[in-house]
Order: C-alpha cells, then sequence, then structure tokens
C-alpha cells in the first residue's frame, strides 16, 4: 500500500471503529431519557428498570467510545496534516464547540449515574436529558465538519492561499442541515434495533418468568416504537440528503446510483455494478425516472452524471454499492419494525410468534451494518477529494513513514476491544440476570 | 499583546489543568492497583471513588488541550502531526486500553484483579510517554532532509534526559495522585487512607523534585538555549521552589481533624507550583513550538478565527464554570458520597 493509502486506512479503521460505540452510545442516551419519561408518566418501574440496565450499558461502551474518540480526535492531526492545517484556519469553530457538548456529556452522565440517589426525580431526568442533549450535539458538531468538507465554503482562495475566512458561514454550509439530522436520526435507529435485536434474542430463548416476560415485551415495544418512528424519518433525511447531493455535490450522486449520462428522466439503478465502458450500471434492476423523480421531484428533471466530470474527480464506482446496501437496509428495517408493529396492534394479547421474533434478532447487526457503509459512502464518495474541490487527498496526507506499523498495532486493538467488550457485556448481564433487579428496590 | 501570547496562554492553561487531571487520574490508577485486596487499608477504595466518576471528564481536557492547538495553531498542529506520530500514536493506545481495562474492572467482578493491573500499568505509562515530547520538540532529536523531518529515535533512545523527564512524569503523577487523595481522604474522615497516602506524598515529593531539576540540567548538551532561558526566569522558578516547600511542609502542620499536617493547603501550593514551573517553563520556551523550525508566529490561524475560538471558549467556559463547581460538591465535597464505600 502506498503512505496515502495507509493513512486513509488507519484513519478510516479508527473511525469505523469508533461510530459503532459512538452511535450506540448517542441511541442509547435518547432511549435512556425516553425510558425515564415513560416511566415518570405510567409509573411503572419495569421502565426505571429498563432506564437503569441502559444506562449500565452505555457506561460499558464509553469505556470504549472515550478513548477510541480520542484517537480518532487526535489521529486526524497525524494521519492528515495537511487537512488539519485548514481546518484550523477555516472550520475550527465545531470541533471547539464540540468539546463543549463532550463536557456536558461527560458531566452530566456521572451525576447521572453515581449521584442518581442524591438527586430529585426531576433533576435526574434533567440530568438525563443533557447527557443525551450532550451526545447528540456532540454528532452534530462533528458531521459539522464532515459536511463541510462535502460543501466547503466561508473561505477564498487568493493566490493560493487561503484568505477573507468567515468561521461561521463555514459552519452554515449547505450541507450542513441535511447531513446532520440524519447522522442523527440514523443514529437513534440504528441503537433502537440494536435493542430490539437484545429483546427479540431474550424472547425467543423462553426460560423467563411472567414478570421477565412482561419486562422484556416492553423493552421491545418501546425499541420497536422508536426504531420504526427513526427508520421512516431516516429515510426521509436520506431522501433529503440526496436532494442535497443533487443540488451541490452532483459527482457524488452521479457515483451513488452509477449514472455516467447527463439526462432527464433518469432511471433508478438497484444493485448491479457501474461499468465506464458500457457507459450504464450493468446487471442492474432500473426503474425509469425514478432518479429524476427523486433527485429533483419530476422525471422530466435532468440529473448530471460522471461524463460532465474528469475521470481523475470520480469517485471510485464501487460506492455504488455502499449506497444501495444502505438504502436496502434502511428500507428492509422500515418494513420490519412496521410489520412487527401491526401485528402488535391486530392481534393485541397475543405474544409474538416465533417466527417474528428470528426476523427480529439480526435487525440489529443489519442496523449496524448499514450505518457503516452509509459513512464508508459519505467519506469514499468525496474521494478523491478530502475538502471538495480544494484539496485533494493525496496532498492532506501525512509524509511520514512507519504507518504500518502503527496500523497493525491499531487494528490489533479495535479487534481485541470489540471481542472483550462483547464478553464484558454478556458476562455482566449474566452475572446481574433480570431477577436481581426485582429483588432490590432499584436505586435508579 | 500580540494575539499569537494570548492564544498560546490559552493552550498553556488547557495544557496545565490536564497536566494536573491527568496526573492525579493516572495515579489514582495505579494507587487502585497497588492497595488492591491489601488487608486492613482502604487506599483503593477512596482511588476509586475520585476515579469512577471522573475519569471521562479528566480525559476531555486532554481532547480540549488537543483541539485548541489545531485550531489557535493549525501550523504546529500539522508540524507536531507529522513528526509525533509515534510517540503520539502510543499514548493513544495505552490511553484506549487504560481506559476501556479500567471500566471493564468495574463491571466484572471475577476478573477485577488482572483488568485492575492492565490498566495501572498502561495508565502509569501514559504521563511518562506524553512528556517525551517536551525534550524533543526543543531540539538535538530532529534532523530536517529536504523539507520533511524525522525523529531521531537513535538519539531518543539513548538521551540521559529523555530518561529523566520519563522519571519526571512518573515521579509527578505519583507525588500529586497522593497528595490529592491525601485531601480526599480528610475531607471524608478516613483517617487511616490519610496516613496512608500522606506518607506516598512525603516519599514522593523529593524524588519528583530530584527528577525535575535533572531533567533541567541533562537538557544542557541537548538544547543550550532552552536551559539560557530558563535560567533567566530563575525568580519564577525560585518562586515556585519556594511554594513547594511550604507546601510540602504544610504536611507537617498541626491541624485539628487529623493527627499531624493540613493537606488542602498542602494540595494548593503544590499545584502553584506546578503552575509557576510551567509557566516559566513555557516562558523560556517561547517563542518557539518546535525549535528551530516553528514559532507561534509562524503557527497561528488567521485573525477570524483567532476572535470566534476566543469568544467561543469564553462564554463555554462561563457556562462550564458553574457545572464544574456542582460537580466539584457532587463527587469531592457531599459526605454521602463519599463515605459510600467505605
Amino acid at each position: 500500500m502506498d503512505n496515502v493509502l495507509l493513512a486513509r486506512t488507519l484513519f478510516g479503521s479508527s473511525l469505523a471503529f469508533h461510530i459503532i460505540f459512538a452511535t450506540l452510545g448517542v441511541g442509547l442516551t435518547f432511549m435512556i431519557l425516553i425510558a425515564e419519561l415513560v416511566r415518570l408518566f405510567t409509573k411503572d418501574n419495569d421502565y426505571a428498570i429498563l432506564a437503569k440496565r441502559w444506562t449500565k450499558g452505555v457506561a460499558i461502551l464509553l469505556g470504549v467510545a472515550i478513548p477510541s474518540g480520542t484517537i480518532v480526535g487526535v489521529m486526524i492531526s497525524l494521519t492528515f496534516p495537511g487537512f488539519i492545517e485548514v481546518v484550523g484556519q477555516v472550520i475550527a469553530l465545531p470541533f471547539a464547540i464540540e468539546i463543549f457538548a463532550f463536557f456536558v456529556e461527560a458531566l452530566f452522565l456521572s451525576i447521572y449515574i453515581y449521584a442518581a440517589n442524591r438527586l430529585s426525580s426531576t433533576m435526574r431526568i434533567i440530568s438525563v436529558f443533557f447527557v443525551a442533549l450532550g451526545a447528540t450535539a456532540s454528532a452534530v458538531l462533528i458531521t459539522n465538519v464532515q459536511s463541510w468538507m462535502n460543501t466547503p465554503t466561508g473561505f477564498e482562495v487568493v493566490e493560493g492561499q487561503i484568505a477573507n475566512v468567515q468561521p461561521w458561514q463555514a459552519v452554515l454550509n449547505p450541507a450542513f442541515s441535511y447531513t446532520a439530522v440524519h447522522v442523527v436520526s440514523s443514529a437513534y435507529m440504528t441503537t433502537a434495533f440494536v435493542v430490539i435485536s437484545v429483546g427479540a434474542y431474550r424472547l425467543l430463548r423462553g426460560n423467563l418468568n411472567p414478570k421477565e416476560v412482561s419486562y422484556y415485551r416492553k423493552g421491545l415495544m418501546i425499541a420497536l416504537v422508536i426504531g420504526a418512528a427513526t427508520s421512516i424519518w431516516t429515510a426521509s433525511t436520506g431522501h433529503k440528503a440526496a436532494v442535497g447531493l443533487h443540488n451541490y455535490v452532483p459527482v457524488k450522486l452521479a457515483a451513488a446510483e452509477g449514472l455516467f449520462e447527463t439526462q432527464s428522466n433518469a432511471p433508478l439503478a438497484i444493485m448491479g455494478t457501474p461499468d465506464p465502458e458500457a457507459n450504464r450500471v450493468v446487471g442492474g434492476l432500473e426503474v425509469p425516472g425514478m432518479l429524476s423523480w427523486l433527485a429533483t421531484g419530476s422525471t422530466e428533471g435532468v440529473v448530471i452524471g460522471l461524463n460532465d466530470f474528469q475521470q481523475e474527480d470520480w469517485p471510485p464506482l464501487f460506492v455504488h454499492t455502499l449506497f444501495n446496501v444502505m438504502v436496502g437496509i434502511g428500507t428492509l428495517l422500515i418494513g420490519v419494525s412496521i410489520g412487527a408493529l401491526l401485528w402488535w396492534s391486530i392481534f393485541r394479547k397475543k405474544p409474538y410468534p416465533t417466527w417474528l421474533l428470528l426476523a427480529l434478532v439480526p435487525c440489529g447487526a443489519f442496523a449496524l451494518i448499514g450505518m457503516e457503509t452509509g459513512w464508508f459512502f459519505a467519506c469514499i464518495g468525496r474521494q478523491p477529494w478530502t475538502i471538495m474541490n480544494f484539496q485533494r487527498t493525496a496532498d492532506a496526507a501525512t509524509a511520514s513513514g512507519n504507518l504500518g506499523f502503527i496500523l497493525v498495532l491499531f487494528i490489533s486493538l479495535y479487534i481485541l476491544l470489540l471481542v472483550i467488550t462483547a464478553l464484558v457485556m454478556r458476562f455482566y448481564f449474566q452475572r446481574n440476570p433480570l431477577v436481581n433487579e426485582y429483588q432490590v428496590t432499584p436505586s435508579i | 499583546m500580540h494575539e499569537a501570547y494570548v492564544a498560546i496562554s490559552i493552550i498553556w492553561l488547557f495544557l496545565f489543568i490536564y497536566a494536573i487531571g491527568g496526573a492525579i487520574d493516572f495515579g489514582a490508577g495505579f494507587w487502585a492497583m497497588y492497595y488492591y485486596e491489601r488487608k486492613g487499608t482502604t487506599a483503593a477504595n477512596f482511588a476509586n471513588l475520585y476515579l469512577s466518576p471522573s475519569w471521562e471528564v479528566t480525559n476531555v481536557f486532554l481532547v480540549l488541550f488537543v483541539v485548541a492547538l489545531a485550531g489557535f495553531f493549525p501550523g504546529a498542529a500539522f508540524a507536531l502531526g507529522s513528526l509525533m506520530i509515534v510517540p503520539v500514536s502510543l499514548v493513544l493506545f495505552l490511553l484506549t486500553i487504560r481506559s476501556a481495562f479500567m471500566v471493564y474492572s468495574y463491571t466484572v467482578q471475577k476478573y477485577t484483579k488482572v483488568l485492575r493491573y492492565i490498566s495501572g500499568i498502561t495508565g502509569l505509562l501514559i504521563p511518562a510517554l506524553m512528556l517525551t515530547v517536551l525534550p524533543i520538540i526543543i531540539g538535538g532529536f530532529i534532523e530536517v532532509v529536504g523539507d520533511r523531518h524525522y525523529i531521531l529515535f537513535n538519539k531518543v533512545l539513548t538521551s540521559p534526559t529523555v530518561y529523566a523527564h520519563i522519571g519526571f512524569g512518573l515521579a509527578s503523577q505519583l507525588f500529586l495522585s497522593s497528595l490529592f487523595l491525601s485531601d480526599y481522604a480528610r475531607e471524608a474522615n478516613s483517617n487511616e487512607t490519610y496516613e496512608e497516602y500522606r506518607k506516598n506524598a512525603i516519599i514522593f515529593g523529593p524524588i519528583m523534585l530530584s527528577f525535575a531539576v535533572a531533567a533541567t540540567l541533562t537538557l544542557i548538551p541537548e538544547a543550550v538555549w532552552m536551559v539560557e532561558n530558563m535560567a533567566r526566569e530563575w525568580e519564577l522558578f525560585a518562586l515556585s521552589m519556594f511554594a513547594f516547600s511550604i507546601g510540602y511542609s504544610a504536611l507537617w502542620w498541626p491541624s485539628k481533624k487529623v493527627r499531624i499536617g493540613q493537606p488542602r493547603i498542602a494540595v494548593i501550593l503544590i499545584v502553584l507550583q506546578y503552575a509557576i514551573a510551567s509557566f516559566a517553563y513555557g516562558w523560556a520556551h517561547m517563542p518557539y513550538i518546535v525549535y528551530p523550525e516553528l514559532t507561534i508566529f509562524d503557527g497561528l490561524t488567521n485573525f477570524a478565527m483567532y476572535q470566534s475560538l476566543l469568544w467561543g471558549y469564553i462564554v463555554m467556559m462561563a457556562i462550564l464554570i458553574p457545572l464544574f463547581i456542582w460537580f466539584w460538591r457532587l463527587f469531592l465535597k457531599d459526605k454521602r458520597y463519599l463515605t459510600s464505600e467505605k
């Protein structure tokens, strides 16, 4: 591998690792808030236990999320010093404000976990509200930098130098609004489906007393409602993001859809392989006019194709597959969660049948894959640029050696931590089964 | 005052806060390991009582420092990022193991011992490794070939001053954390733990000071300009030495609450000692960030960004300070919390 590819792999794998924990951290704190609120209104203690056990999950995840976030934050200076040099001049604000959100999250989380029994129930809910707010705000602010990389604004280039910097205009770049909500909605959605998986698995394994069954059903139901709502929301924010690409980053949309010729009545190609020789997606399912309709609101709308750009400015064409996987999983999860909710509303009293629980179990894994492919698409689809039309990745990457050694070191670390964190989670929840929660008066 | 000086002062402040907070954090992690399963003492419990709610917040200060440095001095982020990739990667690696295993050790009681050993030892190495950056960036360890910079590892690994800095890092964290935890134990009225940490502080105070002197003296062959600049600031260093002497002696002052010593006064004066000494060190460092390549003036961001960041940090800190005070009351003063794990 050349140095640029090594730098990309090192930073990319660190980010891919971190976002698993970050996404679940953002999503779970939101779900804890919901559980606390439901508990406030229903006075049902099961929701307090849900909040308590999810909080333990968050505490374990944060053991990895916080240092891996530190890795990502520091490593971007190490692997892409050329990029960070521009960041410091144009888009340093969201990073700075993110630290603020990070502080709010860390302080209130400790307060929520370790001072819960010394707080009034209102203060406790306020604390967990700020935890969720801080986590979500961190996600929004980091996405702000990512959106700026796609639609850089707030500066001019005079004789090759950055000039006339307007920091707030950089923050309010055009891609910000749609990418930020898409990231937040998909983080909530991914987490909800991971929780659905756990709940469905527990119910499926059986061997539960009626109290436990009722507890897991409540957990599953709350997650299904959140999952269904956020997956529909994610589809809508995803649609807005695609329209945003059409308006501001057309080359990325063209690569995502494998569209070569600029045309009205552009077809939507599902799966298949974009082939520059054939000038089309080979082996895909084509829906005539659909892409024009999605991007412009009319089948007559013109969508720009890859051939309008220099070939050296094309993203790698396999992003079409990443894009399809992301959209496919999103669609599937809407179907599954809505289906499960419909079943519940039709056969109110009946428990979920085995086949339905079996269908729910893999949803969490799918959601994580969808989230990862979405991020891979967002970052690889921007290539060969780090900052769109301004800085090439090859110019941003570090020139220093030793990257291979560092890459091996960190990949081993990530594999190790994934395995151990999973074991620790399993161990903890086995050692502290639900039955224990009913024996003591919960302190949370 | 030139903007570069305002910006570098803010960086110094953030770094100083993290240096103190990090030293106490990693030191406490070490003591939690050292006293684990030791009969007749609750010293390990106190270390954990402090660590569990605070480690995340301490970690944010590290990120705050890095982000502020990259924002105010993008040129420095570029130079340091290229140059420091190996040492900084190692720090990140250790930091991740340390934090993750510390959380695991709280979660999985069955394996607490081994998990706590891993996190305690990796934590101990972090400040030591961080301190090696100081001699590297002030010269003698960097070779420039064309426009590429290289760290001369052969020189780093055989240099006495690097080892003196490592020793200073180790001794500082053990000294500061013992001192802090002795005061923490006093706050909780745990006399026996207070005595234990007071004893540690008494041992590590002079060791820390000897390493500080050794680190400076061994710098002479590597970066004589720095030592000359430091000599120019001798009043400040003398003042810091004075703060140390009084602070250290406070461990023997009479007290109504404990057998002997005033740990709160000791903590305040020793933190003051570090503040003065690190400020003097930083002042002697000026105007270089990386000697002799990069000054604070070359590295500074543009004026518009400088202003937005400055105001951003001022507003942010104004909002956060009451929150920090509340946090302090909940976990460092509230008797209900302090006595919960005795």
